[in-house]
């Protein structure tokens, strides 16, 4: 009976979603027992995690599964029951899950009380919003390091920048959101950017993945809010690009994974969760390609945006329509 | 006192704890009653300050949910005959807890849902309930806003889950109960100090109701607290009242003896004097039984007398300094004349000085009182020994070669009208080992009964 139940478990999500996932890969063979994580992260950064979960426990299987943030809220919030883990960096969304009784208590783990939210939602990063550039493009113009900055440049040299800005379209990308009101909730700067990105008619994306394969191949010069750890990740490898973390002040969020509270492999969920935030605080940076939560000691280094209840003001239907209203106002300027 | 006082104490209190009716202990009862009040004071301190405790934290959290939910409900404008709530940051910010409590809130116009949690909507200002699994408490605040055609009502509904109040609740339930206990145990320890205090005043007049000498019936006068002063007043009442009817007693016995010797002694001389004329030998016979019994009525009247007196004198000595050899060797010669018709040799070894500071009536009495049993009890032909030593303490021993005392009877021989099974047909009133025993007494002495080794009685007066 329970053999069957876990069959019918294990291939449900195949039936269910007709679902077009960023991307989907299986690592282990054995799939006897399979620990299904809905994430928001590229795959390539969570790989080496799960290698070395899977590792230690030959006898399991982990179905990884991207998508954007907003869109992994509703297939979530739709389908709790159909996923163990769940990883967003959208840390509104995932705290508004957590309050709406999506998550399990897992009082076993122990975190930083800033770093964690009813013993449910753990914070496993701490990534900074940061203003990508095509270096070839700034030749000649004083790089940037405030906002204001970037306005004065943008204003300077419309021709040059015009079509070739990109930020995230807040309506699409819950960590665009979140960044965005974060911005908005700081500085009056940020809608004076806006303004300008939208004088300059700037492309609007989905994702950070998106906006810097834009920004490697030229498409534009400039990509505001994008994620500093994917930014950095490639800089790298690549001459091209600048990234800066501005000096006026910083958004900064951690990356935060939850476990279902209908999860069917809760135990497996619970023992990820523990791996994934002793890896991140422990210190083995080098090896994972993630960035790790920093603030343990340093209290100035810890994210700007905290876990707390607040982070469900912007997400009120209400407040969003006005914000987003005044947002497409600011940036679509046809 | 003499050293045999111990064995009195002992008797009395086993006699005071053997007769008393015991119902229940008095420092028990007030211990329990001072314990058990402590610990219900305990447990009401304990539920009103958890009670008012619980009171105020709940007070806390209806003051922030009421702020939050005002601040939202202040935000709300119309614009274009639409409501729209543009609400700050804190209005959430500020319902962060220590122990991440959830919070749901709604946002309604006319009992429409505008936005938030569905379900949540209450007519009172606070009210608690279930929402999604948990216990929450939710504020409501409503507002009226004026537009151009129709007002309309907005009303917010703020709630939170209670587990930051039920862990301050925790805590201070945790304190009180420790206060309580700590309460409880300070009151239990002073309430038995209290107790011992309290009842440390009976015991210390039981013990000095018990430490008095058998014949001491004077009145307590000690300070007593208050409350007990009415049962020492009783008792020194009852006290003077048998030491009056003891006195009465006595003098009733001296004076009957006394009324009763004179007549008697007239009876023996009429006697004696009708025995000389009569020459019947039956008659003679009779006369001298009478005779006999007139001169042992006397001697007991006699010692009656005497016994009385050295009851009074006992509690009054007279003290002098007094030569017991002096006394000695005067009732020796007095007393030799009788030893002679007797065959009796009544020897007197008095070289060590022995001098006493005490009453010469009463020890001459004693004195004689022993030497008269000796007399009794000596076989013709025989010595009386009457030595005096000082070594180890002064003393003076009366010995006879008679038949001695029995073994079984030498502890009570001394009581009062006890006589030896074996008197025969002495005459005795069984009354002169008792004043020489109360003599000794009386003068921090005791008398000794012992058996020579040849068998013979041996009284010592030992100071």
């Amino acid at each position: 009976m329970r053999y069957i139940a876990v069959l019918t478990l294990a291939f449900m999500p195949a039936f269910l979603f007709a679902q077009p996932w960023e991307d989907e890969q299986l690592f282990g063979s054995n799939t006897s027992q399979t620990l299904r994580i809905l994430s928001s992260t590229d795959t390539s950064f969570f790989a080496p995690v799960i290698d070395s979960f899977i590792a230690a426990r030959p006898n399991i299987a982990v179905q990884y599964l991207v998508t954007g943030t907003a869109d992994l809220d509703d297939v979530f919030r739709q389908n709790p029951d159909q996923f163990d883990v769940v990883i967003s960096s959208a840390m509104d969304l995932q705290l508004k899950l957590t309050n709406d009784g999506f998550a399990r208590q897992l009082p076993s783990i122990t975190h930083p009380d800033w770093a964690q939210w009813r013993s449910s939602l753990f914070a496993f990063t701490t990534e900074p919003a940061a203003i990508a550039l095509n270096t070839a493009a700034f030749d000649g113009l004083p790089t940037p390091r405030t906002r204001q900055d970037l306005i004065q440049v943008l204003r300077e040299n419309p021709d040059q920048f015009i079509g070739k800005i990109g930020t995230y379209d807040v309506r699409q990308s819950g960590l665009g959101y979140l960044f965005a009101t974060q911005d908005a909730r700081t500085s009056e700067t940020f809608w004076r950017l806006m303004e300008v990105m939208g004088s300059l008619d700037a492309k609007l994306y989905c994702c950070s993945g998106d906006m810097i394969d834009d920004l490697i191949a030229g498409q534009i010069l400039v990509a505001y809010n994008v994620l500093g750890s994917y930014a950095l990740g490639r800089a790298d490898t690549q001459d091209t690009l600048t990234v800066i973390l501005p000096s006026d002040f910083p958004t900064t969020m951690m990356r935060s994974a939850l476990v279902s509270k209908s999860a069917s492999s809760p135990d497996l969920a619970e023992a990820f969760v523990s791996h994934l935030i002793a890896l991140q605080s422990d210190g083995a940076h080098g090896v994972f390609p993630l960035p790790p939560l920093v603030g343990a000691q340093d209290t100035s280094a810890r994210a700007s945006i905290s876990l707390e209840p607040a982070l469900m003001t912007y997400l009120d239907t209400l407040k969003r329509q006005t914000f987003v209203r005044e947002w497409e106002e600011a940036i679509i300027q046809e | 006192m003499s050293k045999s006082k111990p064995c009195a104490d002992l008797a009395i209190g086993l006699i005071m704890t053997r007769d008393v009716t015991v119902s229940r202990s008095l420092r028990n009862r007030l211990a329990m009653i001072l314990t058990g009040g402590a610990a219900v004071l305990a447990i009401v301190l304990f539920f009103v300050v958890r009670g008012y405790a619980a009171q105020i934290a709940q007070q806390g959290q209806d003051n922030i949910l009421s702020a939050s939910a005002a601040s939202i409900l202040d935000s709300a404008v119309l614009r274009d005959g639409q409501v729209e709530l543009d609400f700050p940051y804190a209005a959430l910010s500020m319902l962060s807890t220590d122990a991440d409590d959830r919070v749901f809130y709604a946002i309604y116009e006319d009992g429409a849902l505008l936005s938030g949690y569905a379900g949540l909507d209450i007519p009172n200002p606070f009210r608690s309930l279930t929402y999604d699994g948990a216990t929450v408490r939710v504020a409501t605040a409503s507002r009226t806003l004026i537009g151009a055609n129709v007002p309309r009502r907005v009303s917010v509904s703020v709630a939170q889950t209670q587990d930051a109040l039920s862990g301050t609740l925790n805590r201070i339930s945790t304190n009180v109960a420790v206060f309580g206990a700590g309460f409880f145990a300070l009151a239990t320890a002073l309430s038995f100090w209290a107790t011992s205090t309290t009842i440390g005043q009976l015991r210390r007049l039981t013990t000095s109701v018990t430490r008095r000498g058998p014949q001491d019936l004077s009145p307590f006068t000690k300070p007593v607290p208050t409350e007990m002063a009415p049962l020492v007043g009783s008792l020194n009442n009852l006290m003077s009242r048998l030491d009056q009817s003891l006195k009465q007693s006595e003098d009733f016995i001296a004076e009957a003896a006394h009324r009763v010797r004179t007549p008697l002694a007239t009876v023996r001389s009429y006697a004696e004097a009708t025995f000389q004329r009569v020459e019947n030998p039956e008659n003679r016979d009779a006369l001298r039984s009478m005779m006999r019994a007139i001169d042992e009525s006397s001697r007991a009247a006699g010692q009656l007398l005497d016994h009385a007196m050295v009851t009074f004198r006992a509690e009054n000595l007279e003290r002098s300094d007094v030569d017991l050899n002096d006394l000695l060797r005067d009732l020796v010669q007095r007393m030799t004349p009788i030893a002679d018709m007797r065959d009796v040799d009544l020897i007197l070894d008095a070289t060590a000085p022995a001098h006493l500071h005490g009453d010469p009536i009463l020890l001459q009495n004693a004195l004689r009182n022993l030497l008269d049993n000796a007399l009794k009890y000596a076989p013709a032909d025989s010595r009386i020994m009457v030595r005096v030593q000082t070594i180890p303490s002064l003393s003076v021993d009366v010995s006879d070669e008679g038949r001695g005392f029995r073994l079984g009877e030498i502890d009570m021989l001394a009581d009062r009208f006890v006589r030896g099974s074996d008197s025969g047909g002495q005459i005795g009133s069984g009354l002169g080992l008792t004043i020489a025993k109360d003599v000794a007494a009386a003068h921090g002495g005791r008398l000794i009964l012992t058996n020579t080794p040849r068998g013979g009685a041996c009284a010592t007066l030992q100071f």
